[in-house]
C-alpha cells in the first residue's frame, strides 16, 4: 500500500505479512527446475522529498515501492526474475521465471529457515518519516536564509531534503532470514553567485551536501546543520569568482582529507571487488599478497561505522555487513567478496553482496571504503611542495576496471607554491592509473577524515550508496587535466 | 551447465504491455483526483517488460526477465503542486493514493506560475511514429543466448590477441504508456527496443588490460547488426588499442568519434534548456540569438523521428510533439522549455516536457542531433598532428561557465593518420571555445542512440598528459 499521506504516520510494514512457510514454498518452485540455490528479495521502499527554490518549496513529492526479486543460481550463472505484486500467483510466476536459468537436476531437500542475529549500525533516535512535513520545509527555510546572507553576490539558492526508509527482508535456500529497516537522510543546498565586473558578468555555482543513516537527529551536529550547508555552497560560489585556469601536466599534488576519498573508491576499490577478478578482468586479479601500493597504504572497506551512508547491518544477500582490510601495508589481502565470487574464490562472503533494488540482481559492491591514517601533520605535507594542486572537494570520478586508468573532477581546488596554497583553481580533473598513484603515495596524515557527502557509486547500471574516507596524502606525480601549460 | 533452449516455456508468455489499460487506469485515477479537490491533476502510468540475458565465455551468466507496471500522479491546488507514485492499482488503494496526494500539495508553498498547459496548447492527436515490432516479442531468452553467443563467439575467435570477454549482453523491452491530464488530453502509445554488445578483453604489458566494446540497437528487430558484425567490430576496436601510451602535454586539434561526441553534445543541450536559464544555471543563459558554435553546426531536437530511439508522440505534459532548431549556422535559435520554464521566461512550451513515473515534467531532449556535414569522416582524422577521441571518462563540466575537462582515450594522429593509441591523459577547453573551435564535420551520422551525432573536429584543446 501507498502511504502517501500528508498524515506522518509510520506505517506498517507489508513485510510483516510474508512468513516462512510462504518463503519455504517460493524456494522451492525457484529451486524446481535443478537451481543450486536461491534467494528472495523482499524491499518496502518508502521516501518524501522537499526541493525549494527561490526562496519558496515548489514540489513535495512522495513515493513507495514494494515488490520481490527472486535469483536462481547454477554455477556462475543467474536466473532472476521481479515482481511488484505479492499475491501469490505473481510471486510463483517470478520464482518459476528465475529457475528457468537450470533446466535439470533433482529439488533440494528443504531447510528450515532461521533468523540472522544482525548488528544495528544506525539506530535512529528520531525517524525523519514520523516526523511532520513543516518540520523538514522549516529546516530549508534556514539553509535558504543562510545562503543568501552570506554574501550579497549570491543570488539563487535551491535546498532540498530527501529521506527514505528501505526495509529488506532476505530468506536463503540456505535456511537464513535477515531482515533490515536501513534509513537515509540528503540534505543539499546549491548556490549561484553572480558579480558585475568591467569586462562583463561572472557567474559560478556552488553546493554543499550530506547524507547518512540518520533521522532529524543528522541536523543537530553543527557542522551538519541547514546553516552549515547553506554557508558552504554560499562560500563556495563565491570563491570560485575569483578562480584561476588550472595547470596542465603532471604534478605533485595534495589530496585533502575526506572526500579525497574518491580516488580510493576510483583507483583500487573497483578494482578489488571479486567479480571482477573471478572473472580475471580487473588489473588486480591474481594479485593477492603481492604489493600492490606505496607500504605508508592500509585500506578498508568498512560497512560497520556508525549511521555512514554506505554502512549496512546486512547485505543484500543476507550477510552481515563487515570491515574488510583490503590492502595492508601496501600488500593486497582480499577482495570484496558476493555469494558467487567467494564461492569461486573457495572464502566466505564478507558482506559486500549489494543491489540497488528488488529488481536488480546482487554484485560485489563498496560500503565505506578509506584509507587508515598516516604519521605525518597535514600543514607539513602542503609544505614539503614547492610547485602543485590541493585537492578539496570532488563532484564525482570514474574509472576503467580493465586497466585501472581513473579520473577524477575537482570542484574546490589551491594551487601551492612554495608550501603555501595561493589561487582558487577552476574546475579540473585529475587522471591517473590505480596501482600507479598508490605506489606513488609520499606522504600520509595523520587527520582522517570520513567525508559526510552524499556518494553514490554507479556499476553495471546499478546505484548504491557509500561513503568515502581518507587522511591528507601526497601523490608525488599525477596529470592534472588544466587548460594553461 | 545447460540453460533450456527449446522453444519458449509457457511461463515467458506474459501478459504483454498493453497501451489502452494503461489510459483507462490513467483516467480512473484523474477522476479519482478531481474528486479529492485537485485543481488539476496529471497522470502517467507505464507498463513494461524486460529482458537481459548475458553471455560470458560461451555460457549463460544471466537471465533475467520481468514486468512492471507503475503510476506516477502531479496534483496542484491552490497553485500548490505534490508529486507522487506508485504500483498499486487495486481502486480502493488508487482513490486513496489521490486523496493523500490532494493533502500533500498543502505542504507545498503557492507559485502562481506552476499550473496546467492552456486548453489550446494541448495535442489534439497522437501521431503513429512507428515504434513497435511485432518482431521483437519473438526474441526470447533462447534467441537472446544464441545472439550474444554468436556475437561473443566472433569477437573472440578474429583475433588471438583477444584473451578474455566481459560477455555479450542481448535486451529487448517492450513497454506501453499513457499519459491523462484535466488540461484535456489523453492518450497512449507503446514501443519496443532490442540491443546486443559485446565487451572483449585483450592483455597488454605490465599486467594492463584492455577492454573495448561495441553495440547495436534498434526499434526493429530487423534493423540490428548481425552479432557477428557486432563481435568483430567490438574485436577490432579493442586490439586497437594494444600499446595505449600517454602523449606530451600541449594543444592540438581533437577530432571527436560519434561515440565521443555523443557525449559533449548531450552536455550542450542541458545548458540549451530553457529549465536551465531561469535557474541561471547556464553560460547561455543571455545568449540567445547570438553565435554559441561555428557556422558549421546545425543541431536539432526532434520527437517525430518515424521508429526513433528517442522519439515520442506527445510530450511530458500532454502537448504536441515537434521539431525545434536549437542551434542553425551556429547561432543558438532556441532554448527547449516545458510548461513551467516557458511562463518563467515570458514564452510558450516547446513541447519538451519529459517525465517519469516517480517525477515531475522537466525540459528534457527526444532525438537530439547533430547534422552531418559533406567531408567523409575519414578525411577529418587528416591532420599533421593532432587527437582522435574515442572514449571519455568522468564529469568535469561545468554548466555554469561552461569549463569543460574530460579524461579521454583514443588515437595519436600524425601526417594523416593514426599513428598508435593513447590513453590516460585529459583534453580541457571552455565549451564557448569548443563548439566555436568546430572546423569540420563529418557525413558519418550515427542513429543508434537518441543523442546522434557524426565525427566532429574542434582546431585546438588543451591536452594534458605527460
Amino acid at each position: 500500500m501507498n502511504g502517501a499521506g500528508a498524515a506522518p504516520i509510520e506505517p506498517a510494514s507489508p513485510l510483516d505479512a510474508i512468513d516462512a512457510r510462504l518463503a519455504e514454498r517460493l524456494l522451492a518452485a525457484a529451486l524446481s527446475s535443478g537451481g543450486e540455490y536461491a534467494d528472495l528479495y523482499f524491499e518496502y521502499r518508502s521516501g518524501a522529498d522537499f526541493v525549494m527554490e527561490e526562496g519558496r518549496v515548489r514540489t513535495v513529492g512522495r513515493g513507495v515501492t514494494l515488490g520481490l526479486g527472486v535469483r536462481v543460481l547454477r554455477g556462475d550463472a543467474t536466473g532472476y526474475a521481479y515482481t511488484e505484486e505479492l499475491s501469490d500467483d505473481r510471486m510463483l510466476e517470478a520464482a518459476r521465471t528465475a529457475a528457468q536459468i537450470a533446466s535439470s537436476g533433482g529439488a533440494p531437500a528443504p531447510v528450515a529457515i532461521r533468523p540472522v542475529a544482525l548488528p544495528d549500525f544506525y539506530p535512529v533516535p528520531r525517524s525523519s518519516l514520523a516526523t511532520p512535513g513543516a518540520d523538514k520545509v522549516a529546516l530549508l527555510r534556514r539553509a535558504d536564509a543562510a545562503a543568501r546572507a552570506a554574501d550579497a553576490r549570491i543570488v539563487r539558492v535551491e535546498a532540498s531534503l530527501a529521506e527514505e526508509l528501505r526495509e529488506v527482508l532476505v530468506v536463503t535456500s540456505e535456511g537464513h532470514l535477515a531482515r533490515d529497516r536501513q534509513p537515509m537522510i540528503r540534505f543539499g543546498v546549491s548556490a549561484v553567485a553572480e558579480e558585475k565586473t568591467a569586462a562583463g558578468g561572472q557567474r559560478q555555482s556552488g553546493r554543499s551536501g550530506g547524507a547518512g543513516r540518520f533521522g532529524m537527529e543528522y541536523f543537530d551536529r553543527p557542522e551538519q546543520s541547514p546553516e552549515a550547508h547553506g554557508r558552504e555552497a554560499a562560500r563556495l560560489a563565491v570563491g570560485m569568482l575569483h578562480a584561476v585556469e588550472a595547470p596542465a601536466g603532471p604534478m605533485e599534488v595534495v589530496l585533502g582529507p575526506g572526500e579525497s576519498g574518491i580516488l580510493l573508491h576510483e583507483a583500487v576499490g573497483h578494482g578489488l571487488e571479486a567479480d571482477f577478478n573471478r572473472k580475471k578482468t580487473s588489473n588486480y586479479s591474481d594479485q593477492i599478497g603481492k604489493q600492490v601500493a606505496s607500504e605508508l597504504c592500509t585500506i578498508v572497506d568498512d560497512g560497520t561505522v556508525t549511521n555512514a551512508r554506505g554502512s549496512i547491518n546486512v547485505d543484500d544477500e543476507g550477510n552481515p555487513g563487515q570491515r574488510n582490510v583490503l590492502i595492508a601495508d601496501g600488500t593486497l589481502v582480499g577482495y570484496m567478496q558476493d555469494k558467487i565470487s567467494s564461492k569461486h574464490f573457495g572464502t566466505t562472503p564478507s558482506g559486500n553482496g549489494r543491489r540497488q533494488s528488488f529488481r536488480h540482481e546482487p554484485l560485489p559492491r563498496m560500503t565505506n571504503t578509506f584509507m587508515a591514517p598516516g604519521q605525518d601533520a597535514p600543514e607539513d605535507i602542503i609544505r614539503s611542495v614547492k610547485r602543485g594542486v590541493y585537492a578539496k572537494r570532488f563532484s564525482g570520478g570514474q574509472v576503467n576496471i580493465s586497466n585501472g586508468d581513473f579520473v577524477f573532477a575537482l570542484t574546490e581546488s589551491y594551487l601551492i607554491e612554495d608550501g603555501k596554497l595561493t589561487a582558487p583553481l577552476k574546475g579540473v580533473n585529475l587522471i591517473g592509473n590505480g596501482p600507479d598513484v598508490l605506489r606513488k603515495v609520499t606522504m600520509l596524515g595523520s587527520d582522517f577524515a570520513l567525508s559526510e557527502g552524499t556518494w553514490t557509486c554507479g556499476k553495471d547500471g546499478q546505484s548504491v550508496p557509500v561513503g568515502i574516507g581518507t587522511p591528507t596524502m601526497k601523490i608525488a606525480e599525477i596529470t592534472v587535466g588544466g587548460t594553461k601549460r | 551447465m545447460s540453460v533450456a533452449e527449446g522453444p519458449s516455456s509457457a511461463r515467458s508468455a506474459r501478459r504483454l504491455p498493453d497501451p489502452k489499460e494503461c489510459q483507462r487506469l490513467a483516467e480512473q485515477m484523474l477522476a479519482y483526483a478531481k474528486r479529492a479537490g485537485a485543481d488539476g491533476a496529471e497522470v502517467l502510468v507505464r507498463d513494461g517488460t524486460e529482458l537481459e540475458v548475458k553471455v560470458r565465455l560461451g555460457e549463460p551468466e544471466l537471465v533475467k526477465e520481468a514486468g512492471s507496471r507503475a503510476l506516477g500522479l502531479r496534483v496542484l491546488r491552490d497553485h500548490r503542486a505534490a508529486v507522487t507514485y506508485t504500483s498499486d492499482f487495486a481502486p480502493a488503494a488508487m482513490e486513496r493514493f489521490a486523496r493523500e496526494t490532494v493533502e500533500l500539495a498543502a505542504l507545498a508553498e503557492p507559485d502562481e506560475l506552476a499550473d496546467l498547459p492552456r486548453a489550446d496548447e494541448m495535442a489534439r492527436e497522437v501521431p503513429d511514429l512507428d515504434l513497435w515490432d511485432d518482431a521483437v516479442l519473438g526474441l526470447d531468452v533462447a534467441e537472446g543466448i544464441r545472439r550474444a553467443r554468436r556475437a561473443e563467439s566472433a569477437a573472440r575467435k578474429v583475433d588471438a590477441r583477444v584473451t578474455n570477454s566481459d560477455g555479450a549482453v542481448f535486451g529487448r523491452s517492450v513497454g506501453a504508456s499513457a499519459f491523462a491530464t484535466s488540461a484535456g488530453f489523453s492518450g497512449s502509445n507503446r514501443g519496443t527496443f532490442v540491443s546486443l554488445s559485446v565487451e572483449p578483453i585483450c592483455d597488454d604489458a605490465e599486467g594492463k588490460k584492455r577492454n573495448g566494446s561495441y553495440w547495436t540497437a534498434a526499434r526493429f528487430g530487423g534493423a540490428l547488426l548481425e552479432p557477428e558484425a557486432v563481435g568483430l567490430e567490438a574485436a577490432r576496436r579493442t586490439v586497437a588499442k594494444l600499446g595505449s601510451r600517454k602523449i606530451a602535454t600541449g594543444e592540438a586539434p581533437v577530432v571527436f568519434s560519434p561515440d565521443a561526441g555523443r557525449g559533449l553534445l548531450g552536455q550542450l543541450a542541458g545548458v540549451m534548456s530553457g529549465g536551465a536559464v531561469w535557474r541561471r544555471s547556464t553560460y547561455l543563459a543571455e545568449r540567445e540569438g547570438t553565435p554559441v558554435a561555428s557556422p558549421l553546426v546545425e543541431i536539432v531536437d526532434d520527437p517525430l523521428v518515424p521508429r526513433g530511439p528517442g522519439s515520442r508522440p506527445y510530450d511530458g505534459e500532454g502537448l504536441a510533439s515537434r521539431a525545434n532548431v536549437l542551434v542553425s549556422g551556429g547561432t543558438l535559435r532556441a532554448f527547449l522549455c516545458d510548461v513551467y520554464a516557458a511562463r518563467k521566461l515570458g514564452r510558450r512550451s516547446t513541447g519538451s516536457a519529459a517525465r517519469g513515473v516517480g517525477g515531475g515534467p522537466h525540459v528534457s531532449i527526444s532525438n537530439l542531433v547533430l547534422r552531418p556535414g559533406a567531408t567523409p569522416a575519414a578525411d577529418l582524422e587528416k591532420v599533421d598532428r593532432g587527437l582522435y577521441v574515442t572514449d571519455l571518462m568522468g564529469f568535469g563540466f561545468n554548466a555554469v561557465t561552461g569549463d569543460y575537462s574530460q579524461g579521454a582515450a583514443g588515437f595519436w594522429l600524425d601526417g594523416g593518420g593514426r599513428a598508435y593509441p593513447v590513453s590516460e591523459i585529459t583534453i580541457s577547453a571552455n565549451f564557448d571555445a569548443l563548439w566555436k573551435g568546430i572546423d569540420a564535420v563529418g557525413d558519418d551520422l550515427d542513429r543508434r542512440s537518441s543523442v546522434q551525432c557524426p565525427t566532429f573536429r574542434v582546431s585546438s584543446m588543451m591536452i594534458a598528459g605527460s
